[in-house]
């Protein structure tokens, strides 16, 4: 690890500022530093000609006065983001060769802002796991083990190269995309800060669809100031996506007062879960006792029909997503399996292109939506829906923000509960609830679980309310000093 | 509910994707252990609940009905897996 990369993103921004180091420096010691983590397998493309050319222009750009917010600054981009000219994959084989001729509004935001890619990240196929393993491009690997044991562990999923990249200094900061946890359970894996913003804060144009009521990209960093930094880069309305909002973009940054004095935090009762090893409860209950400590007052609060939400998002998801991969035919892009006819292709093509997870969620979204079983699944599911989100909203009349762990486990070896969809799922039955309600959470790293690995606590706001979970974070942020390495560093 | 291989073909053909006879097997297990899962949302009251269409309350945008990008019929044929002039190529429809 160079000094270069043991930086912080707003570390990293303010060394430049004050010309301590230029782009091209930095850039060159991540480009370095990638190499050296490849056994990860946590990037599917590494882009290094085209980082160093954003970095000379870059430092071309502060030359003359004009460098943006994230300027000069490299991170890895998930490669669910079109990126123009450059390989865009999903994770998935039926995505062959896809060579977007256009960019995705927010990597697009971040290049304004000046940032410098170093890649695509590898992730679960078409953001579909919870562990990495679905990719085409096979596992990501953590950069963390379990002390006296060498079995690769997962790294969470689906940002899983992403949140790898940023934990073992290959990357500043990454993009992440979260439908129902996909940026927060892969970064309480990792050690790191994961933020999924509220749906419609950033523009879904040009990131690969999975599920369009629930997709929403966010950063994901080594501390909640880079956190806000990036947000802000990546963050907009967007004419080209109608469920993107206008509103102004905050200067997040401005929100981390260190002050939560008087700040209710709801603590919602049905997240403990049966079962749920007693490492995360006192997880949790620490997270308390350091806003307690801050000036916040805890309030018991009730969500009644979370233990609804993991089944709902099972419809819901798979049900988007059904008809959102639709569009992949052997026609228009990517991968084509010959067949006699045109549907016989089309089956050849799809049943060679996507693997078994997608599979099984394409086909049970199939079944939720097809004739006589729509109303009892789907629509069943979006009026449950609307109740989880009642929830939170009745819960928000009390409370400022909600605490919760972020998972209710720590990082697992890799070939562990692939046979068994339903253990997978539960991955992510503390994140879904916010996801279904459209709301923002924030993952931040709050100690060690027993086996030696980081475990992540939740902060949840209200709608478009990034500023207190944000404020709230980087007390606990503070209080956790977390400062854990993984063995494999950069 | 129990799903049977035959509705995981038929739900396959739906889908447009070709399961072996082995996956179908497999996936009737599958399915039928998520679809069992799901079911428990059936306990639930949810009569008089509006389904949930947007999870963030806003109207949507209208702009005035003017062309603002196209002509890229070349960008937009370029990924395409076999494309012949101005057209993508697919196996014969019509006799």
């Amino acid at each position: 690890m160079s000094e270069l990369t043991s930086l912080g993103l707003a570390e990293a921004r303010d060394l430049l500022a004050d010309g301590k180091a230029t782009a091209k420096e930095l850039t060159e010691a991540h480009v370095a530093a990638l190499e050296t983590v490849r056994p990860l397998n946590a990037m599917i493309t590494e882009t290094p000609e085209l980082a160093l050319a954003m970095a000379e222009a870059s430092d071309k750009r502060r030359a003359a006065g004009a460098a943006g917010i994230m300027d000069g600054l490299p991170i890895a981009m998930k490669d669910l983001f079109c990126t123009e000219g450059v390989l865009t994959t999903a994770g998935s084989h039926i995505l062959d060769g896809f060579i977007p001729p256009y960019e995705s509004t927010v990597s697009g935001n971040l290049w304004k802002a000046g940032a410098v890619m170093l890649g695509k990240a590898n992730m679960d196929e078409f953001a579909m796991g919870s562990s990495n393993m679905t990719s085409y491009y096979g596992p990501v690997e953590s950069p963390w083990r379990r002390p006296g044991d060498n079995r690769p562990l997962v790294p969470g999923g689906s940002s899983g190269g992403s949140a790898a990249l940023v934990a073992a200094r290959a990357a500043l900061a990454a993009t992440g995309t979260d439908t129902g946890g996909s940026i927060r359970q892969p970064a309480a894996f990792c050690g790191i800060v994961g933020l999924k913003p509220t749906y419609g804060r950033c523009s879904r144009w040009g990131v690969v669809a999975f599920a369009s009521s629930l997709d929403q990209a966010g950063p994901l960093t080594r501390s909640v100031r880079d956190a806000a930094l990036m947000l802000r880069a990546m963050a907009g309305y967007d004419p080209k996506d109608s469920t993107s909002v206008d509103r102004p973009v905050p200067d997040y940054e401005q929100a981390l007062t260190g002050d939560v004095r008087g700040l209710k935090v709801g603590i919602p009762k049905e997240y403990r879960l049966d079962g749920m090893p007693p490492e995360i409860e006192t997880l949790w209950q620490q997270g308390i006792a350091w806003l307690k400590d801050a000036g916040a007052e805890i309030r018991d609060i009730s969500l009644p029909h979370t233990h609804y939400a993991l089944p709902t998002y099972y419809i819901v998801a798979p049900a988007e997503a059904s008809s959102n991969l639709a569009r992949y035919d052997g026609v228009k892009f990517g991968l084509r399996e010959e067949g006699a006819d045109l549907t016989e292709m089309y089956e050849a093509t799809r049943g060679e292109g996507f693997g078994a997870e997608v599979k099984r969620r394409v086909l049970i979204g199939t079944y939720v939506l097809s004739a006589g079983y729509y109303d009892a699944y789907y629509n069943k599911a979006r009026r449950v829906r609307t109740l989880i989100l009642n929830d939170f909203v009745e819960a928000f009349r009390e409370v400022d923000t909600v605490l919760t762990p972020t998972a209710p486990f720590d990082a697992f070896p890799i070939g562990e509960k692939m046979d068994d969809p339903l253990a997978m799922y539960l991955n992510d039955v503390f994140t879904v609830p916010a996801s279904l309600a459209g709301l923002p959470g924030i993952s931040l790293p709050a100690g060690l679980s027993g086996n030696g690995l980081p475990l992540g606590l939740q902060l949840i706001g209200r709608a478009f309310d990034e500023e207190t979970v944000l404020r709230t974070a980087e007390v606990l942020e503070r209080a956790a000093a977390f400062d854990a390495l993984p063995p494999v560093l950069a | 509910m129990a799903v049977d291989r035959d509705t995981v073909a038929a739900i396959a053909r739906l889908a447009r994707i070709r399961v072996s006879a082995e996956q179908q097997d497999a996936l009737a297990g599958e399915l039928s252990n998520i679809l069992g899962w799901i079911e428990q949302l059936g306990e639930l009251d949810t009569e008089g609940v509006e389904p949930m269409t947007s999870v963030v309350a806003v109207e949507l945008p209208l702009r005035p009905d003017e062309v603002t990008d196209g002509g890229k019929r070349d960008q937009v044929l370029v990924n395409g897996p076999e494309a012949t002039e101005a057209f993508f190529v697919v196996p014969k429809v019509v006799e």
